[in-house]
């Protein structure tokens, strides 16, 4: 019987795309396995099962102890052609995107990264993603006999666990050493956040003018009760905040019941990680910006004067 | 050493028009990427430390190409190789990356390939890993510092949780986040200079591809829909005294019943 084969480095999202590839194996006519790859990976299996997966394949080899792209696209693509193995579902994390191209290349295969949405048509799965730097969303089949599709964290629910049985199989693989090595790995400073649960977000961008000045975002956010977003260049090119908190195309999409974009202009490649808000407000000082198009209130004005002037009244507010 | 630098041409995101939801890319400037221009400055920062380096910036597009390339020459690459052809319009990642690999092959020698991490317009981040793959060569991802240093690279990786340093031996291929440096602007010397620089070009012909293994034809997908997003937005605007806006704003926040804990 044909399979979904499902693999993600972290478990907790493997998880998801196996709650998930349940529905389209059921629609396939496929089975959903996953490959378990590395030290200890055995006993990982019990939860894939839980979660509905069939089969698992597990393979402890010594090359697969840290990942490599170019090493795990060897092994998924071992087992998939061991068993039959046409759809490979897994994660658009950095890992899994530079995982799933080599993989697919190695298939012969059309391949769809940064996934946001998967569903069934025509008998066939049709997977959507954006495109032109956030303007579009483009949906796609793909043709090849083999496909492999990597979607973001969180596209689909997770599952019910149940007490399920499936199959273990030990994966026999032929692979090498890697040769890319792993030198170092450097902690990087940041705090835990986690902007995709956050209700209430104030989101900083460019009009920022120094690090400072992020005091009185910070004292607007403690007035809202928000937490703080911000657009690629606070966190990538100034590292002024960590890029736990970076919203956008290649940071978090949030759904908060409102967010507050202050001296962004309104790029795609931020405003597409706040299409799910509810309400959308945009403090700027150039009335062009695009930001306002995409706002349902906004303030044009210099952020120096708008925030603690807000500041001030949402405080006097809270004391009457 | 050999360093060739894969670019890609896009249209100008900032003069994307939307229309009925659909968009407008034809009278879109064609340029290079962010992060494809980071790849060029890295070549030739490296150019500029190690003596004896040749940096190829290799191209796939229309004829517009021809023009575009100049900027790259100007930047530092000492030559240019542009895929040219009809064939290759509507190529996917995968139709690319064999166009790119066999005329990297061509060039025979090779030491260092560099991407950018993905395309500003569709950062899919595929063509980097699938060149990777068709060159058998070990790759390095979402690069931030690089080092050369005799036939071994060293690299930090912006991961998810750490920066990763990873290392391995030449011949790679690495692809760059755009932080990896500033890329320099091409001076007006630097510009006329570069019309002088070697400029090949190949069509599919040449580097031995069919026309169903490239472009429209061999590709491997199949678009249904390329739409932009539906927004609904109410678009109400505050402007003039301070005091007064920030009230008008907390008003009709609180109206809509998102302000409080």
């Amino acid at each position: 019987m044909a399979e979904i084969l499902v693999f993600s480095e972290k478990d907790d999202l493997a998880f998801e795309l196996v709650s998930k590839g349940k529905e389209f194996g059921a629609a396939l006519n496929m089975e959903v396995t996953a490959a378990l790859l590395g030290e200890g990976a055995a006993a990982r299996a019990d939860e894939y099962f839980a979660y509905g997966a069939d089969r698992v394949y597990v393979a402890e080899h010594s090359a697969l102890v840290d990942f490599h792209a170019e090493t795990f696209a060897k092994a998924l693509y071992q087992i998939a052609q061991q068993n039959d193995a046409q759809v490979l579902l897994l994660t658009s994390t950095k890992r899994g995107k530079e995982l799933a191209p080599r993989v697919a290349q190695k298939l012969g295969a059309g391949c769809v990264t940064d996934g946001t949405a998967v569903e069934m048509q025509d008998g066939n799965l049709l997977v959507s993603r954006y495109a032109l730097g956030g303007n579009t969303v483009v949906s796609e089949f793909i043709k090849t006999p083999h496909k492999v599709i990597a979607v973001m964290p969180k596209t689909f629910e997770l599952g019910a666990k149940e007490a399920r049985q499936g199959e273990t199989a030990t994966a026999d693989l032929d692979l090498k050493k890697p040769r890319t090595r792993i030198v170092e790995r450097r902690e990087k400073a940041g705090e835990a956040v986690n902007l995709e649960e956050a209700e209430v977000l104030v989101c900083i961008g460019r009009g920022l003018e120094k690090k400072e000045d992020l005091k009185i975002i910070e004292d607007l956010a403690k007035a809202l009760g928000a937490e703080i977003g911000c657009t690629k260049t606070l966190c990538s090119d100034y590292q002024w905040l960590s890029e736990d908190r970076l919203v956008g195309l290649s940071g978090k999409k949030t759904s908060p019941r409102l967010v507050i974009s202050i001296g962004i202009s309104g790029q795609i490649q931020y405003t597409v990680g706040i299409l799910g808000a509810r309400i959308t407000v945009a403090i700027n000082k150039d009335d062009q910006a695009p930001i306002f198009a995409l706002s349902d209130y906004g303030i044009v004005g210099d952020l120096y004067e708008v925030v603690p002037g807000l500041i001030e009244q949402l405080q006097s507010e809270s004391r009457t | 050493m050999n360093i060739v630098v894969c670019l890609k041409q896009i249209p100008d995101l900032q003069q994307i028009r939307i229309k009925d939801r659909k968009p407008l890319v034809e009278g879109a400037p064609l340029i290079f990427g962010d992060m494809d221009k980071s790849a060029l400055e890295e070549a030739v920062r490296i150019k500029e430390k190690v003596e004896g380096t040749k940096v190829t910036a290799l191209a796939m597009g229309k004829a517009k190409l021809k023009d575009g390339i100049k900027e790259a020459l100007a930047i530092g690459a000492d030559e240019a190789l542009l895929l040219i052809d009809p064939l290759f319009a509507g190529s996917d990642t995968m139709g690319k990356a064999r166009a790119l690999a066999k005329a990297i092959e061509k060039i025979d020698e090779y030491d260092l390939i560099l991407c950018g991490e993905g395309s500003t317009d569709n950062y899919s981040g595929q063509v980097g890993p699938r060149l990777a793959e068709i060159l058998d060569l070990p790759q390095i991802t979402y690069v931030r510092e690089l080092e050369v240093e005799g036939g071994k690279i060293k690299a930090v990786r912006n991961m998810e949780e750490s920066f990763e340093v990873m290392e391995t031996d030449l011949p790679a291929l690495v692809t760059v986040a755009d932080e990896i440096n500033q890329p320099r602007l091409a001076s007006l010397r630097d510009i006329l200079k570069a019309g002088r620089k070697p400029v090949q070009e190949w069509t599919a012909a040449d580097l031995g591809l069919s026309e169903d293994e490239v472009g429209a034809k061999g590709s491997t997908m199949e678009m249904v829909s390329n739409l932009a997003p539906e927004q609904d937005r109410k678009q109400v605007v505050f402007e003039g005294d301070l005091d007064e806006v920030s009230e008008n704003l907390i008003n009709a926040l609180t109206q809509e019943g998102v302000l409080g804990r």
